[in-house]
Order: structure tokens, then sequence, then C-alpha cells
């Protein structure tokens, strides 16, 4: 009965403010005369039609591919080169100031430049996701390969395990809190350059089709367009976190241990 | 410890010379047509040109305008609700689910809507701003008001503090610190989404001119003005970080870091 209690509770607490906030949006727009923000009723009623028709194969999953792919390339790249650069006090030194400026620079800048080199196909677009998505990944790959533990290192030498044992053992083991922080970084940077990359000059996808119903005043089909972003970039964070969760479960359990018990 | 500074110094240095270097080989020797990637002193001498140009200082104005309307309300909304949600348990409860929603949408989703409401004015800029570089302020000020220490809030109940009390010399100063980390990370992404803004929608600004130098082939300009918004963000990420020390200059933290 407590515990019946306690969970309703929770979930009153979880689920409370979304619904009313929601439940609001339906009832005060619910006869909005005003082009620009038509009811939610309408909005939820196009959606269906025009998400799930050949728009899902066409705009939808293209995009998502591209954000995969940009993203995967760029933690490859990433962690690649961070290792390489953090393993040198020389390297890290000389790559500094060159690296500080690059990862400066707005992601959404180079899209013009890729334009220039790559055109406006899926290549234009890959690149720009990688371009954005590297730099929180290749540096707290650094930071994480200059933070592993001295003890370990020692540990590792006097045993002999040196190349890819070590790599993977020490130094990966070592860095894959700070590499998984960079990821999550890159993930949310990677939506948004998906999205930039396609609304600034493309045929297809999720950005594109978005800007064209902007363009078109087809005003609740972007209304759907919008919330299918917002779907989208909450549901990839919790795809994520499940992700982190399993890659990172002995690094949590190791803390609290550390913490002792409460 | 004053040797190591020096070689890291020089080595920076040496690391920067290298990479424009490496620019300006690149292109001459045709590896990549100079269409594509002007070699570093074409770069340099549109820079120059650019910086000779009244329209180029005004771009550089609205841009740092934008940016730093749109961060001041940010902050000033981050830090107000973040204390408020912070320091009432029920209330944190009660939005944790909402803010954990609503901080993944990307602020891009709301670019076909700003155009719509405000055109290429000011205001779609600052929509897009102030709602990316919000969440990162409210989020950090959120756990740091959870971080206060349970005796010194004891304490102060024990003295009799007011509830503005307690929130002046326990909560506050235990959230500044966190609250900088989030001004920094805000200040960063508002540039970007400033940005961004007058690239994709025409705001006046860096981003309008980067666009209008792509659309009109004029290659090297465009090249000058990536490079300006990259010293752009190294600027800001460099006086955030001026700030946090000036700031925090009595925090734990920043002590040790100055005394190693």
């Amino acid at each position: 009965m407590n515990q019946a209690a306690t969970a309703a509770r929770r979930a009153l607490l979880v689920g409370g403010l979304p619904l009313a906030l929601l439940a609001l949006w339906w009832v005060a727009s619910a006869d909005s005369q005003s082009f620009y923000l038509p009811p939610l009723r309408e909005i939820l009623g196009v959606f269906a039609g025009v998400w799930l028709g050949p728009r899902l194969v066409d705009d939808v999953l293209p995009s998502l591919a591209r954000l995969l792919a940009g993203f995967a390339l760029a933690a490859v790249l990433g962690v690649a080169l961070g290792v390489v650069v953090g393993s040198s006090r020389r390297l890290r030194a000389a790559c500094e100031p060159v690296l500080e400026f690059l990862r400066a620079i707005p992601p959404p800048v180079l899209v013009p430049i890729f334009i220039l080199v790559a055109g406006i196909g899926t290549t234009m677009k890959v690149l720009v996701i990688v371009s954005g998505c590297i730099w929180p990944i290749l540096l707290n790959t650094v930071e994480g390969v200059r933070a592993r533990d001295e003890v370990l290192e020692d540990t590792c030498r006097v045993y002999g395990i040196a190349g890819g044992a070590r790599l993977r053992h020490l130094v990966l083991r070592a860095a894959s809190p700070q590499i998984v922080t960079g990821m999550r970084q890159a993930l949310s940077i990677g939506i948004i350059l998906m999205v930039i990359s396609e609304m600034f000059a493309a045929s297809s996808g999720l950005g594109f089709t978005i800007i064209q119903f902007q363009r078109g005043f087809a005003i609740p089909e972007m209304w759907s367009g919008i919330l299918l972003l917002g779907l989208l970039g909450v549901a990839l964070s919790l795809l994520f976190r499940v992700f982190e969760h399993q890659v990172l479960s002995w690094y949590h359990g190791l803390r609290r241990a550390q913490r002792g018990p409460l | 410890m004053r040797a190591g500074r020096w070689q890291r110094w020089w080595l920076g240095v040496a690391g920067l010379g290298g990479f424009l270097v490496l620019l300006e080989v690149v292109p001459r020797s045709g590896l990549v047509p100079e269409r594509y990637l002007p070699p570093t002193s074409r770069i340099a001498g549109a820079l120059a040109d650019e910086l000779g140009q009244a329209s180029f200082w005004r771009a550089l104005g609205d841009t740092l305008e934008g940016w730093a309307i749109g961060l001041a309300v940010a902050v000033a909304a981050g830090v107000g609700l973040g204390l408020l949600i912070g320091s009432v348990p029920a209330l944190r409860a009660a939005t944790a689910s909402t803010i954990e929603f609503l901080r993944p949408i990307p602020s891009v989703a709301l670019i076909p809507l700003a155009v719509l409401l405000f055109g290429t004015d000011l205001r779609s800029k600052l929509l897009l701003v102030v709602y990316a570089s919000f969440w990162q302020v409210l989020v950090q000020v959120l756990s740091g008001a959870q971080d206060v220490d349970p005796v010194a809030m004891d304490t102060a109940h024990s003295y009799r503090l007011g509830r503005w009390a307690r929130v002046r010399h326990v909560v506050w100063p235990t959230t500044l610190p966190y609250a900088v980390t989030g001004f920094r990370l805000a200040a960063a992404v508002a540039l970007v989404l400033a940005i961004t803004a007058e690239l994709i929608i025409g705001s006046p600004g860096l981003g309008k001119e980067i666009a209008v130098a792509q659309t009109s082939g004029a290659v090297p300009a465009m090249y000058a003005l990536v490079v300006v918004a990259g010293l752009l963000g190294v600027g800001v990420n460099l006086a955030a970080r001026a700030l946090e020390r000036r700031v925090l200059a009595w925090h734990p933290s920043t002590r040790r870091e100055a005394a190693a």
C-alpha cells in the first residue's frame, strides 16, 4: 500500500508538470485564430500524416544515418588523435593553441566552406557533422589520457604490458569517462549540425523539409517538424544515457565504492 | 617550473607557426586547389581588407550585440530560476523531468519559428541565443544549489537566518562556482547560436557576411571571416576564464591552482 503510494507520488512528480504544460498548450491554443500559432490539436493531427509516410524513408532516416555516420567518424578520429596528442607532453604543448582555435570556430560557419569543397551532397553534411563533433571528443580524450593514474601506469610497466594491451586496458580505460563526456557533448552538437547543414543547402532531409514548410507557410506541418526535432533530441539523449550506463558501469561502481557506504 | 612554462610557450608558438605554414604550402603546391583553400597569405590579405571596411565592423558589432544581450538575459533567467527551483525541494522534484525533456531539444529547431515571428530581426537571433544558453546556466545553478553543505545549512537554521539571508550567505557562495562554469559554457554557446542565426536566417552580423561571401564566390574573404569568428570564440573563452578566476579568487579550487 505504502509502496504503491510512493510509486504514485513519483509518477506524479515525473509526469505531472509535462502533462500540465501540454494540457495548458492544448487548451490555450484550442481556438487560436493566430496564423502562426495553430491549435495543438491541428499540429498533432498532421503529425502522423506528414512524418510517418514516405518522408520517414526519404528525409528522416537519411538525416539520422548522416548524423550517425558523422558522429561515429568523429568518435574514431577524435579518440585516435586524442590518444596520440595526449600521450606526449611536447606534442600536447605544440598542438594546444591550434586546437583551441579550431575548437572555438563556431561549427555552422564551416558549412559554406564544405559546400565549396564537397558540394551540397551527403559528403558535405557528414563532413560538417564530423568537423563539429570531433573537438569535444578530441579535447576530452587528451585530458583523459593525460590524467591517467600513475600507479596503474607503473604497474603496467612492471608487468610488461605494452602495445595494444596497454592501449586497451590502461589508456582507453582510464580515459573512457572523459571520452564519454566528450561524446555526450558531441551528440548534441551533431544534431544541431545535422539540421543546419540541411537548412543551408540541401534537397532532402529533416532540416530542409521543415524550412520548406516554413517557406510555404504550411504552419501546422512546420510545428510538427519542430516537435519531431525535439522528440529526436530527447530520444537520442536517452539512448546515449543507456549506452553510457553500459560502458561506464565499472566507473560508477568504483565511484560509489570510493565514496563508501552511505 | 619557469623553464617548463617557457618551453610550453615556445612549443605552442611553433605549433601555431607550423599550422600556418602548412596552410600556405598545401594550396601553393597544388595539393588542394587554391579556389578551395587559399594560402594563408591571401587569407591574411583578405582579412586586412575586411578590417579596413566599415561594414565589417558594423557586422562584428551586430554579432556582439546579439551575443551580449542574449547571454545577459539567459544568465539572469538561469540564475534566478535556478536559485528558486534549487532552494525549494518540492519545486525541484516537480520540474526535474520537464527540464530533462526540454534541455536536449536542439535550439535550431526554433529557427523556422523565429523566422516566421520576427523575420531577420534582432529578436529572432535573441530567441535562439537565449534558448540555447539558458539551459547551460540553469542546469549548472541547479546542481550547485544541490551541493550546499547540510552542516552549513543547519548552522544557518540554528542562527535563525531568514530565507533570504540563507540564500545570500549559504546557497549563493556554494552555487557561484557552478554558475560561473555555466556562464562560461553559455558564453561559447551564445556566440555559436548568434552566428548560426545570422548564417541561416540572415540577421545582420558576421554569419550573414560569411553567407554573402560564399554566394558571391569571395573565397579568401569567406576564410578571413571564418578566422575572425574563430578568434572571437577564442576571445570569449579567454575572457570567460579570466572572469572565472577573478570572481572565484576566494574559492579553494582557484587558490590551489594559483599556488601550484
